[in-house]
């Protein structure tokens, strides 16, 4: 150690330049970072030295987490240094305890969607989306819910790295220097790769920075992009735009493997506009309800909640949509022709519609498909109407995949001298083919900017951590091109520096803030002081969005692709629904999170439908058997020559002869957290993005596979859920016959069984003089995204258990969506149901527990007294709902301090051995009724909002006071269709449903299914 | 009206003719012993200096499973019941199956001591106290599960109605409520019954005793007892008190052990029945363990002469008779199942049938439903063989009667999304093996330590003693 004892002062300097903030050095030895102090910290801390074995579980991973960062030093906890301007009320003073609100904008994949954070004393606590935002209207998903855990994540990176080895910044920018020098001197062979940038602000400084190195290349990369819907806009319009839908105004909607609910930057939008439509109301009968038909092949929301679903190999979805346009007379249809009298009712009903109707194609079918919807689009005369075409809100619109393979080409060649890669990881998710990781070590000078020290960070001589959204400044467009500065909520927790600040640099400007180069981006084009507040103020600068433009699709249909190769079976590449393209992967909230269609967690598998598993030879009995036991048999699928083994998984409703997989599992590098599920880009070459024909699937003989699947497969017989009255629905048609359907329903079981009087009770009700609070979700338009239950993890401190726990089933979700399916298992329809807990007026939990940790409170709540609570598990037992939820082992992390600082302050960490379930976010009744009690008046309907009914893209849930005659709560419950989930046990339940109404086409439904169908 | 006329002619035969022995009473005490006999008899098998083999080795494997025990439960406390197989819809596994199970055998003792003194069952006499101390250990083995299964037992005793500045009281409305009062109510009365019955032998262990210590130990628990008539009275009236206390404890311990469930509305747990259900079952499971615990016990230590095969037949009869009344409330179970009309119940009784238990559901018919009809036969009734095989059987079968009751109704209830399966870990089966372990080790503690057979009770049953009585109930 003796030479730590030499100090180098100079270098000390060097190190005290750079630091910021609240970033303190330890000692003397730190500071000069020497080997030594390496070498005496790597010894007394060795598990920080030691990178971590790949099967860390869960919870040592959260214990390491917390120490990492105690070493690193928490800078968190302050405003950032400019002004920020808070959402609603500007408090004069900060009030601790009272959350403020900020609008900002969370981009994915370069689209902007507007969310509202709530900040308590400058501690981002959770996300909403802002009501004002095109791309949200107030509700969010599940990835902008997490994406608060995404910044507080202790993996994140958390300093530079050159070589591996810790670094600075400003060592970096001097490394830099040289490069910039070379190419200024015309050396040429720099190059940017970037995801899809829409910031102007970015930009612009491309733009600049181009300017000054006429030589400097712009790539752009996105594994989950929308190449397809680029090219697509192209084949049809003639070049690059964005072709947006109004669905508020279509009829009739078809779906060509689209899952518009759930994908895209405007789903939440579309989700909403979809369902305000398909709201069937007492006395609202004028507003016919919409009709949605979707052909697709793997199971999608979207085609969960669709009248008519048709499932098809994926790649006969062209043929199909060219059939559709062949019937409403335009083109030929291919020889191809699946379903004929669906194509026929399908176009008889398109073209009762014209102008009030919408054909879309998924985000990931071919250019073809979307050339063909835009076409048929324009037959319809919907082109202006209810689709409207706008110019790319994307700074510079390319084909991804061609920048991407232009890159690497150039690499190749030896064309490219220095790469700075701003986000992304394309070593992880570029195409198989373009064997990206090599190429990429053939740039002699590679930096790379990331949220974490990922794979390809690994592969790059410099690593500079990204800002979290909510840590910098910046901009973004939204899907229409609305265009939201983004204010930071926190200053950097991890001395992050963001692509602004890295392109500043490469402009000369050695420490651009963010808040500079935005600010001057937009006053430099007119905005003013007050339009800059009401910008950051209202989350987006109004009349931004970008104008439709007066185009006409061309007619010409394009010509059918080359043949696929036949055989085999076809596979669906598609990203993940929670952790998308493998980004969000050391997100445990997501990786935790249901996917909406199979309940899996913690994994990507290969999705079949029966036939096919049948045909595999897994047959009913085996998969039954292990399905309930949370097993499953693990195939190895060969595709184009690549093998790779996953479990496989039976998914009523998917096409045969195809299967699906996930993007994103099974990251290298992606945290610790980031392994989980099987990567499967090496089977995702540039030839076939997203999935193709000629796929092997044999089963192996690895042992049976653990999966962390929420609801147990087996149970899902459709008579099971049919005779228990679990699930009520209708179509429209019969609604509009009777709309008193589930009473009658009701009075008939009540005969049968002889139960007129079961409501009886020796004691009077309890008279709920105040307020009664009470839930109606209406399972019309749930579209079973998630959303909710992300929103109540992140409101309500929920846990995480971990893969293991849940194959254990043992999960602390507080809120689940149930998922049943009627009908034949090749087709069927699917049902959700989302279950909060039912705060039942004569609650079975209240009067077994011992302890009367559970007990009622006077606005009818089903109140958890979590100190008092000694966790006999009675409750749960008792609970026909199954919604209470049990902490078996102390899940909650009480060590990390980023996840301390994360959690929302009213609401209390549950400990080891307490059961807890939801409260209805009593958080916020309670902070409602205060507010309401200091201006002596009644809690006003839609003062107190859930979580879970914030959060809902189709508001399918709604909350408030039953006393309330003008609530809408109180209305919602006089509906005909209102109806208690297990009514029948006078559990009295507060949270109660609407039934699902459908709008199948007389045409295609068999009369006999028709009449069949309604009580279920 | 033929068969008149063909009534036999009963033939006269001559009265000195001797009885045969099969319809003489079967003794419960064999001939030859004295009241000397007797005391010797027992009060050696305490007194002798040197201790068996034969219980040292069984007493070393008990401790094992002790071992078990404790290990199972410090990781429990130190864990959390998350190392238990539980789940979100099966919240009550091994642990309250184990506790009902102990609970149960624990019945036997209380039946045998209270119930059939008060029916003045003298066959009673020779097996009370080992069927008493059984109770014992079986009701410390069963209270382990409710104490260490909460998820934080540390607060176990907010289960209590002590004084407290909040002013909260337990929830008395709660089936668990009334199990800590029940089977804390019997746990006491079981031990005082116990330990005023051992007073007069514990007595005679200190009068006998050669080893100064050994006679103090007795002696301070003797609470210096000299058999006067006083002592006599007063003790006489004690027992019977707590006889008449224990008897309606018979009842009611396992009737609110079924509140439990049967309070609750899980299908298949929502049951009126349950109370005597349970109770016949309990008294099942009591007398199977008795049997397995005596008959071995009885070569062991020689005491063919005190626990005669009279006992064992009727034991065997009690099994029988309680057996059948077991078996009435499975077939109970499916009328009233299928009666309802209640879809709930009616898939409730097919999901343990045909569901992914079905084998426990069987093994519970074969178990309690077919291996007591063994019992019919008067010659298998009388052979230690075929009642100690019959008695495991029913062991068996009663933990497998809740397993059927517990985990199979919960893990399908009413909403199929939250289905799911539930299996003991190891740990689960640590505890359960460990609780056998406790239960056993305190059982070889015993019949080393004291009288397994009540001296002064046997001592009753001589001919000379029989007399006596007789006369002192002339007057």
């Amino acid at each position: 150690m003796s030479e730590t004892r030499k100090l180098d002062f100079t270098s000390f300097r060097e190190r005290i330049g750079d630091l910021r903030g609240r970033e303190y050095w330890r000692s003397l030895e730190e500071l000069s970072r020497s080997d030594a102090f390496d070498e005496f910290f790597q010894s007394e801390f060795p598990q920080q030295a030691l990178p971590l074995a790949k099967g860390v579980d869960r919870r040592s991973f959260m214990k390491l987490m917390g120490a990492s960062v105690a070493m690193a030093g928490l800078t968190a906890c302050r405003p950032p240094g400019e002004t920020i301007i808070p959402y609603v009320n500007q408090p004069e003073n900060l009030i601790p305890g009272k959350p403020m609100y900020f609008a900002t904008a969370m981009p994915l994949s370069g689209y902007a969607r507007g969310v509202l954070v709530e900040s308590h004393m400058f501690r981002p606590t959770k996300i909403e989306g802002n009501p004002e935002h095109p791309a949200s209207l107030g509700a969010s998903d599940a990835q902008m819910q997490a994406s608060i855990l995404g910044l507080y994540d202790p993996d994140r990176s958390q300093v530079v790295r050159h070589m591996g080895e810790i670094s600075t910044w400003s060592e970096f920018i001097a490394a830099l220097q040289p490069v910039l020098n070379q190419e200024r001197a015309g050396a040429g062979g720099l190059r940017i790769l970037t995801q899809t940038v829409t910031s102007p602000t970015l930009g612009a400084q491309i733009e600049r920075l181009q300017a000054e190195y006429p030589g400097l290349g712009w790539h752009q990369w996105e594994p989950a992009g929308g190449d397809a819907l680029r090219e697509g806009a192209r084949l049809a319009f003639g070049g690059f735009a964005n072709v947006l839908y109004d669905f508020t105004r279509a009829n009739v909607i078809v779906s060509l493997g689209s899952d518009f609910v759930e994908e895209g930057p405007a789903h939440l939008r579309y989700a909403r506009d979809f369902a305000s439509r398909r709201r069937v109301r007492q006395g609202e009968r004028d507003a016919a309800m919409n009709r949605l038909y979707a052909i697709e092949s793997s199971p999608t929301s979207t085609g969960s909640i669709a009248d008519h679903r048709l499932p098809v190999k994926p790649s006969q979805i062209e043929s199909m949509a060219r059939a559709i346009l062949a019937a409403l007379g335009g083109g030929s249809a291919g020889e191809d022709t699946h379903a004929p009298e669906f194509i026929a009712a399908v176009a008889k009903d398109l073209l009762a519609s014209r102008g009030a109707s919408i054909v879309i194609a998924g985000d990931h079918q071919p250019p073809a498909v979307h050339a063909i919807a835009h076409g048929i689009n324009q037959a319809l005369g919907n082109i202006g109407s209810t689709v409207m075409v706008i110019d790319s809100p994307e700074v510079r619109p390319v084909n991804q995949l061609e920048s991407l393979r232009q890159l690497v080409t150039d690499i190749n060649a030896g064309a490219v001298r220095a790469l700075i890669i701003l986000g992304g990881n394309p070593v992880f998710d570029a195409p198989a083919d373009f064997n990206f990781k090599a190429a990429l070590q053939k740039v002699p000078f590679r930096a790379h900017l990331s949220l974490y020290n990922d794979e390809t960070s690994l592969l790059s001589h410099w690593h500079i951590p990204e800002t979290h959204y909510l840590e910098s400044w910046g901009d973004a467009r939204a899907y229409d091109g609305t265009a939201t500065i983004m204010q930071p909520l926190i200053a950097p927790l991890y001395n992050g520096r963001s692509a602004y600040e890295v392109l500043g640099a490469m402009l000369g400007a050695l420490n651009t803030s963010p808040y500079t180069a935005v600010r001057n981006h937009w006053f430099e084009r007119g905005t003013t002081e007050e339009t800059w507040r009401r910008a950051l103020h209202d989350g987006l600068i109004a009349g931004s969005a970008l104008p439709p433009r007066t185009v006409a699709a061309s007619g010409a249909v394009p010509a059918s692709g080359p043949a696929q190769a036949a055989g085999g079976i076809e596979l669906e590449i598609r990203p993940d629904p929670t952790i998308f393209d493998g980004r969000f992967a050391n997100n445990a909230w997501l990786q935790e999170l249901p996917k909406p269609q199979t309940k899996i967690t913690w994994d990507n598998v290969l999705l079949i439908g029966p036939g096919t598993a049948d045909q595999i030879g897994f047959g009913v009995d085996e998969r039954s058997a292990l399905f309930n036991e949370l097993k499953t048999r693990v195939v190895e699928v060969e595709y184009r020559g690549v093998k790779v083994h996953l479990p496989v998984w039976v998914v009523p409703g998917h096409a045969e002869g195809a299967a699906t997989i996930y993007l994103g599992g099974g990251r290298e590098n992606g945290g610790r957290i980031a392994g989980a599920g099987t990567n499967i880009y090496p089977l995702r070459p540039s030839t076939a993005m997203w999935g193709g024909a000629g796929a092997r699937i044999t089963l192996t003989s690895r042992a049976p596979y653990p999966i962390g699947c929420t609801q147990e497969h087996q149970s899902l017989d459709p008579k099971l859920v049919g005779e228990r009255g679990i699930i009520r629905d209708a179509t429209y048609q019969h609604y509009l016959g009777n709309p008193n359907f589930v009473q009658d329903y009701e009075h008939q079981i009540e005969q049968v069984a002889g139960l007129e009087n079961s409501n009886e009770s020796l004691y009077p009700p309890f008279a709920y003089k105040g307020h009664a609070w009470a839930m109606v979700i209406d399972t019309s338009v749930c579209t079973g995204c998630n959303g909710c239950v992300a929103a109540c993890q992140s409101e309500n401190n929920i846990a995480v258990v971990g893969k293991d726990e849940v194959v254990r089933e043992r999960e602390l979700h507080w809120l689940r969506i149930d998922r049943y399916y009627k009908g034949d298992p090749a087709n069927p329809q699917v049902y959700h149901q989302p279950v909060p807990c039912m705060q039942c007026e004569l609650a079975p939990c209240e009067p077994v527990c011992p302890v009367q940790a559970t007990s009622h409170s006077e606005d009818g709540l089903n109140d958890m007294t979590y100190n008092r609570c000694v966790g006999t598990r009675y409750c749960s037992n008792n609970c026909p709902y199954k919604v209470r939820r049990f902490n078996f082992f102390g899940y909650s992390d009480y060590d990390t301090p980023a996840l301390k600082a994360m959690r929302n302050p009213d609401v209390t960490i549950r400990t080891r051995g307490v059961m807890e379930k939801c409260t209805y976010c009593v958080q916020r009744i309670n902070h409602g009724k205060i507010e309401a009690e200091k201006e002596n008046r009644r809690v006003r309907d839609g003062e107190v909002v859930t979580a879970c009914q914030q959060a809902c893209p189709t508001q399918a849930i709604v909350f408030g006071d039953m006393n309330d005659p003008s609530s809408h709560v109180a209305q919602l419950k006089k509906e005909p269709t209102m109806y208690a989930l297990l009514g029948e046990l006078n559990t009295r339940p507060r949270t109660t449903y609407l039934a699902t109404i459908r709008n199948p086409n007389p045409e295609l439904v068999p009369a006999a299914a028709t009449a069949a169908g309604e009580h279920h | 009206m033929a068969e008149k006329e063909t009534t036999p002619v009963h033939e006269v035969r001559p009265t000195t003719q001797e009885v045969p022995a099969r319809f003489m009473p079967s003794p419960t005490i064999e001939p030859g012993h004295s009241f000397a006999t007797i005391t010797d008899h027992i009060s050696t098998i305490v007194l002798r200096r040197k201790t068996p083999i034969g219980w040292l080795v069984g007493f070393t494997i008990a401790l094992f499973g002790v071992g078990i025990l404790t290990l199972s439960l410090t990781v429990l406390v130190g864990k959390g019941v998350g190392i238990w197989g539980i789940n979100h819809p099966v919240g009550w596994g091994f642990d309250i199956i184990n506790f009902v199970w102990w609970i149960g055998i624990g019945h036997a003792g209380t039946l045998i001591s209270a119930i059939l003194l008060l029916l003045r069952q003298e066959w009673r006499t020779s097996i009370n106290r080992f069927a008493e101390a059984m109770t014992l250990f079986a009701v410390a083995s069963a209270g382990i599960y409710p104490a260490l299964h909460t998820g934080r037992p540390w607060y176990d005793f907010y289960l209590f109605p002590y004084p407290n500045t909040m002013g909260l009281w337990p929830q008395f409305r709660s089936p668990l409520m009334w199990d800590v009062f029940a089977v804390t109510t019997y746990a006491t009365v079981s031990l005082l019954f116990w330990y005023v019955g051992l007073i007069p032998d514990l007595a005679t262990l200190r009068d006998r005793a050669n080893n100064i210590w050994v006679r103090r130990v007795y002696g301070m628990f003797a609470l210096g007892w000299r058999g006067s008539a006083k002592h006599w009275y007063r003790y006489e009236h004690a027992y019977l008190l707590l006889a008449g206390l224990s008897t309606p404890l018979v009842l009611s311990v396992h009737t609110i052990v079924s509140f439990d469930f049967a309070v609750a509305q899980v299908p298949g747990w929502h049951s009126t029945f349950f109370p005597p259900y349970f109770v016949a079952g309990a008294v099942f499971a009591g007398f199977a363990m008795v049997l397995t615990l005596a008959i071995p016990a009885r070569k062991f230590f020689r005491l063919e002469d005190f626990i005669t095969m009279k006992h064992l037949e009727n034991m065997g009869k009690v099994l029988l008779a309680t057996g059948l009344i077991v078996v009435y409330a499975y077939a109970m179970e499916w009328f009233y199942g299928l009666y309802s009309g209640n879809v709930f119940e009616i898939f409730m009784l097919k999901n343990r049938a045909t569901g992914p238990y079905w084998q426990m559901y069987v093994a519970l018919w074969v178990c309690n439903g077919l291996a007591p009809q063994l019992m019919w036969f008067k010659r298998l009734r009388t052979s230690t063989f075929w009642l100690f095989v019959v008695a495991m059987f029913v062991n068996v079968g009663m933990w497998l009667e809740r397993f059927v009751i517990i985990p199979t109704s919960l893990h399908r209830d009413f909403l199929p999304s939250s289905w799911g399966m539930y299996h003991g870990t190891v740990w689960d089966w640590g505890v359960f093996v460990g609780s056998i372990g406790l239960f056993f080790a305190l059982l070889f503690l015993f019949v080393r330590f004291l009288p397994m057979i009540s001296i002064f009770e046997m001592r009753t049953l001589l001919p000379e003693a029989q007399a006596h009585a007789k006369e002192g109930e002339a007057h």
